[in-house]
């Protein structure tokens, strides 16, 4: 404060410059460290996403002017592509794959392993080395594996155990399914990690206690564990109910969207429709309503928080 | 006393163990196939697809590193890991220090744009940054992808490293100040190198992003001689799909790089991972 008060009882011409330095130092210099990112982050998320919302309302092949259409777009992808609600609904689909199999896989293992002193780094470890392994790579693995006449189910048709060797990502049927098990191969170690990481949080005692009490594994799981790591189990749910809405990379890679749509989701559509299709103005409202599914995740959360759902 | 307690707790983690001993057979038997495969000619893999190779092809890396073009495409990736590595540290560090050390004013906005921006999904950007990019004749660049990669990564940078420097004591930077450095001095001098290994986990988990990145580099680049493994493999496994020892080689050699750091610096890793809540 000292030498504010002395500023400001300079004489007039001293004032000036005592000011801008001041202004330098506890305003500009601030601003100048993180003005470089912020722009760059303004011109790459926030400038073409409000240019999407424009875009949405053309009709526009991505050269050249835009034609204004109005709702135009957002009455096709409502009411005449079938496509659209086939992958929406493969999206749903997607979400409640991923809000089950994967947390209640990671849940079990996390609590299996929380307990465990020796080699319980190691068992980490190498449960999350999928999760580092490039997309292009597991989706290689996986298809060479689930390949109808080579891969896994061959082998057990081989031994004598039949009905496995089918073409789970070669038929309309099963491709959607095919790719969520390889996606969720590569994701369920990072939750579990996430998940192992805050039961180790968890106080001892309380576990102490209630074996005290007489509580079975499963009641010190309900009521202790859950309870413990609600915090983290509730962010991996709504990260997941949002990630859901945007998968593309396994789902693209292995199958493109095929056989005949039967794994086509949102991501897959929007790409096919700007790049491929060169529909830049019907692939901006699809991304418009991808993103808003997501954002309706979000608000879905804050209102049940807001409720007072301890979540 | 003590005898039994012990054997009946050692006793009750023994499922514990069987179960876990299968998730991991489950986590890294592909690999291991994998690593088989990368060893057999594309005749055994055809009799054989699963199992240890009779006779080991190490040729297979040469040929597939070869044919694959890995030279070039390693190349590649690596300016683009280290570009956007570099990028995103220097100014995601300035942003994190002068949101943690310089009392900016509307901080609190700054580190709300990061919050809520950070939320906005690629997809929805994704087409008018195409169109923009072309327009500024940043299409099939590589500072151009660059730039993308170090802007979509800044917000989980800033906000590691700022949460680390808030930590960090303020005596070397006051000492530095009374001795007459500038901001920028503190922040190279000595914001820096207090603050390292936020900086190492940043990088690390950066880099990861970047050299496993697949969407963003199949738009953005067109020619074949930027490509960066990961879209170059998948090309790669398009064209010798039915050789999948050249495959597989391939596979491995892009993902050793990974693993030998991976299991070097694990700790950091996965603190920056699962700080970073990242989807890859």
């Amino acid at each position: 404060m000292a030498p504010q008060q002395s500023a400001l009882t300079r004489p007039a011409q001293g004032l000036p410059s005592r000011r801008k330095t001041r202004f330098t130092r506890k305003m500009l210099v601030p601003w100048l460290f993180v003005l470089p990112i912020l722009l760059l982050h303004m011109l790459i998320a926030v400038g073409p996403s409000l240019a999407a919302v424009y875009y949405s309302l053309t009709k526009w092949s991505g050269i050249g002017p835009a034609e204004f259409i109005g709702l135009e777009n957002f009455r096709r992808m409502l009411f005449d592509d079938t496509d659209f609600k086939r992958a929406f609904l493969h999206n749903l689909i997607w979400l409640g794959l991923f809000l089950t199999i994967p947390i209640l896989l990671s849940l079990a293992a996390a609590s299996l392993l929380a307990p465990i002193k020796r080699g319980g780094m190691l068992f980490r470890a190498a449960l999350f080395i999928p999760y580092i392994v490039p997309s292009v790579v597991t989706a290689s693995i996986w298809r060479n594996l689930l390949h109808p006449t080579l891969g896994v189910g061959a082998q057990l048709a081989k031994v004598g155990i039949p009905g496995f060797d089918v073409a789970y990502l070669g038929q309309s049927g099963t491709a959607l399914y095919a790719a969520a098990f390889v996606d969720n191969w590569h994701w369920w170690g990072f939750l579990m990690v996430l998940f192992l990481a805050a039961m180790q949080n968890i106080p001892p005692d309380l576990y102490e206690a209630a074996r005290i009490d007489g509580a079975t594994r499963w009641q010190e799981f309900r009521h202790i564990t859950i309870p413990g790591i609600r915090p983290t189990l509730t962010f991996m749910i709504l990260m997941t109910a949002i990630w859901s809405f945007l998968v593309f990379d396994y789902v693209w890679i292995l199958t493109q969207g095929g056989p005949a749509g039967g794994s086509e989701v949102m991501g897959t559509l929007v790409y096919k429709n700007a790049f491929n299709r060169f529909d830049a103005g019907y692939a901006s409202a699809l991304g418009l309503t991808m993103s808003c599914f997501a954002g309706i995740m979000i608000a879905i959360f804050a209102v049940l928080r807001r409720r007072g759902w301890e979540i | 006393m003590i005898r039994p307690f012990k054997k009946q707790r050692q006793l009750s983690l023994t499922p514990n163990y069987i179960v876990l001993i299968i998730l991991v057979g489950f986590a890294l038997g592909p690999l291991v196939v994998l690593a088989f495969n990368s060893l057999k000619s594309s005749a055994e893999a055809g009799r054989n697809p699963l199992g240890i190779p009779s006779t080991f092809i190490w040729s297979n890396y040469p040929t597939a590193w070869e044919r694959g073009g890995f030279a070039l495409t390693t190349r590649n990736s690596s300016i683009f890991v280290v570009g956007t590595v570099l990028g995103v540290l220097l100014l995601g560090g300035m942003a994190a220090y002068s949101l943690a050390r310089l009392k900016l004013p509307g901080a609190n906005l700054v580190m709300g744009y990061f919050l809520i921006a950070s939320t906005l999904p690629v997809w929805l950007f994704l087409v008018p940054l195409f169109i923009l990019w072309r327009n500024l004749g940043l299409y099939n660049t590589i500072h151009g992808l660059i730039i993308i990669y170090i802007a979509l990564n800044s917000p989980f940078a800033i906000f590691l490293l700022r949460s680390y420097m808030v930590n960090l004591p303020a005596d070397f930077e006051d000492a530095a100040r009374v001795d007459g450095a500038n901001e920028w001095q503190v922040f190279s001098r000595i914001v820096i190198p207090l603050s390292w290994p936020g900086f190492l986990t940043v990088g690390l988990v950066v880099a990861l992003s970047v050299w496993n990145e697949f969407l963003l580099a199949t738009v953005f680049l067109s020619d074949q001689k930027l490509l960066p493994v990961a879209t170059s493999y998948y090309q790669f496994t398009t064209r010798f799909s039915r050789d999948w020892g050249l495959t597989s080689a391939a596979a491995v050699m892009m993902i050793a790089p990974i693993l030998v750091i991976f299991l070097a610096l694990q700790r950091r890793f996965i603190e920056g991972l699962t700080q970073g809540g990242v989807r890859g």
